[in-house]
């Protein structure tokens, strides 16, 4: 492209261009521009851009992980700064999960024969399309009851009559719940994704590796990962997005002290009285990760979402 | 002979972590949720507990006039979404493939939308759509224009526009990378010949791009269905039913009215429709890639 001379065009096109970028970014500019404005002047409505520039709405989102006592709070009732770290964790964790067994399992059925193949990757396109409402049934149903530690065991047992109550440690409620589920979620989109790109590995890479005495995990680790590094980046960025911006999953699994950012979002949201400022300035800080991925990584973004759509 | 032992099950444990995984946490509870659906289910029952009731509660929802209501609210955004992204998308690609300064830029920005939190782009939009501090109405009101009732009156179209806004450029990207894979030489021809820049565009580029085109479509009208947090965050479904689409229901039938078997039914319903649209895209590529290398080889044959 870049050898190529620009070709030039006429002015009402860039005046598309530009009425394009502004219908695309302006809403989440006017997002930043409000999170920075009092209430009073969100409402009021005058000035538009001439505004006085405040954190406040940062300090009262933030105010539980402040290492000092805003002056216009005397009660910190979001707890946004543990919430984000929740989401934080909750996201790299199942991040890394998907994309390790992911990319296995993405290698073995492209470069295996074994019994089985067809069925596996037939499974992975078909649960594919399988929207998060409609696993909210079963998964709030089996992490509240079934996946829990020896409910009726000896442990559980052993807890429920010394502590009462119900006596089970379930997955509900704990990270780790909410975590297997994205991982298992991310994983069909993962694998399909990845496949694209092992192909594309030249197969005489590994055959000279394997001549040379590595075995399949070596083979794996050491010539096919390095290779894949872009469609590696395409997956990790889509899986984190997913689970860093899940929110139903999320509201049934969570107890309080595992609330992510978007639950926190909407509770906030559907209380009577909207504190517009607040509210932006936490949904900035929800934004602001994917933002910084796209401005890095455009490219794997597109690279990931094309692969996604030829290779149906 | 140990060694071809382990050679043959390498291919399982590479795919063991992940086969045990979803199996635990996808297949299985789907299964589960079918085998839920068949009963009377409160969330304070355990699933042994609940009573079977058979097929009652799909033929319950069948005459539901809510259930249907929110099943047209449904199939009426995920139809007049796709349409209007599809054009609006393809048309935009059709416009901007053009050799450019700063395309990549470009498209960079406009895949921003996608990529922010639903949750945020809802927020974002229930507050431009604000009856007296929202942005439309300012606009509409400092050039001197009747205010419009935007999450009242017109509630399914002001979720409709949101969802345009976040996810046209899903099908700009696409279309434009489509365009630009076209083979050259095609285009080189028609323009020897003498097409114009509109019948290039109608025999040409279209048709050729209409595989990916429909591929890209059918994509986009799965996730249609997925749609939620954007429409909860901007009007909880309502004013009444007009925007409660199938996967808001579901919550609400789950954690609101405590129906779970009703609620796993409403799943299934969803699934069945989610299945059909990717069998057919399944279908479509199969059909279209053995259409290919039937034309490869016709085209060998005649060389």
């Amino acid at each position: 492209m870049s050898d190529k001379a620009y070709e030039k065009q006429n002015p009402a096109f860039y005046a598309l261009l530009v009425a394009l970028i502004f219908m695309s970014v302006g809403p989440i500019v006017l997002m930043f521009a409000n999170s920075f404005k009092l209430d009073v002047d969100i409402t009021s409505g005058t000035g538009g851009l001439l505004f006085m520039p405040t954190i406040q709405n940062y300090e009262t989102a933030l105010c539980d992980v402040l290492w000092y006592e805003p002056e216009h709070l005397d009660f910190c009732g979001l707890k946004f700064g543990g919430a984000f770290i929740n989401s934080l964790v909750i996201a790299l964790v199942s991040t890394v999960l998907t994309l390790v067994i992911g990319c296995m399992a993405a290698y073995a059925l492209v470069r295996f024969r074994f019994m089985g193949r067809d069925a596996a990757s037939l499974t992975t396109l078909m649960v594919r399309m399988v929207p998060p409402a409609v696993l909210l049934v079963p998964v709030f149903g089996l992490w509240n009851n079934e996946f829990c530690l020896d409910k009726d065991g000896l442990v559980g047992g052993m807890i429920r009559d010394s502590f009462g109550g119900r006596g089970d440690v379930c997955l509900a409620g704990t990270h780790s719940g909410i975590i297997l589920i994205y991982v298992a979620m991310n994983l069909p989109f993962v694998i399909w994704i990845l496949q694209s790109f092992i192909m594309q590995v030249p197969r005489s890479l590994e055959e000279a590796a394997r001549v040379d005495g590595a075995g399949p995990f070596q083979v794996f680790f050491k010539i096919v990962l390095p290779l894949i590094k872009p469609g590696l980046a395409a997956a990790a960025i889509f899986t984190f997005r997913i689970a860093w911006n899940e929110y139903l999953l999320a509201s049934a699994l969570s107890d309080r002290d595992t609330k992510t950012v978007p639950i926190l979002i909407v509770n906030n949201m559907s209380e009577f009285n909207v504190e517009w400022g607040v509210i932006m300035a936490t949904g900035m800080l929800l934004a602001v990760p994917p933002i910084i991925f796209t401005l890095f990584a455009s490219r794997q973004i597109i690279t990931g979402m094309t692969a996604g759509a030829v290779k149906g | 002979m140990k060694g071809q032992i382990l050679n043959r099950m390498t291919p399982y444990f590479f795919m063991a972590p992940a086969g045990i995984i979803m199996a635990i946490a996808l297949i299985y509870p789907l299964g589960y949720m079918m085998y839920g659906s068949l009963l009377d289910w409160n969330p304070s029952q355990s699933i042994g507990e609940a009573e079977f009731v058979g097929l009652k509660n799909y033929v319950t929802l069948f005459y539901d006039p809510a259930f249907r209501e929110s099943l047209g609210v449904t199939l009426t955004f995920a139809f007049f979404v796709v349409i209007a992204e599809m054009i609006i998308g393809v048309g935009l690609a059709l416009l901007l493939d053009r050799n450019i300064r700063g395309m990549s830029v470009l498209r960079t920005l406009f895949i921003l939308p996608m990529m922010i939190a639903p949750v945020v782009v809802g927020l974002m939009w229930r507050y431009m759509y604000h009856p007296s501090i929202g942005i439309f109405n300012r606009g509409l009101d400092a050039v001197g224009l009747e205010k419009v009732d935007w999450l009242g009156q017109n509630a399914l179209l002001s979720v409709i526009l949101a969802d345009i806004w976040q996810w046209t450029p899903f099908i700009f990207i696409l279309s434009l990378a489509a365009l630009q894979s076209l083979p050259q030489s095609a285009l080189e021809a028609s323009r020897i010949d003498g097409a114009t820049g509109w019948q290039q565009i109608i025999y040409i580029k279209l048709p050729m791009m209409l595989p990916i085109l429909i591929v890209t479509a059918l994509l986009r009208l799965i996730d249609a269905f997925k749609v939620l947090e954007v429409i909860l965050v901007m009007t909880e479904g309502g004013p009444g039913l007009s925007t409660e689409i199938l996967a808001l229901r579901i919550s609400r039938t789950a954690t609101e009215f405590r129906e779970l078997g009703v609620a796993a039914a409403m799943s299934n319903y969803l699934l069945i429709l989610l299945m059909i649209l990717t069998v057919s895209m399944f279908a479509f590529t199969r059909w279209q890639e053995r259409r290919a290398t039937r034309l490869a080889a016709a085209i060998q044959e005649d060389a």
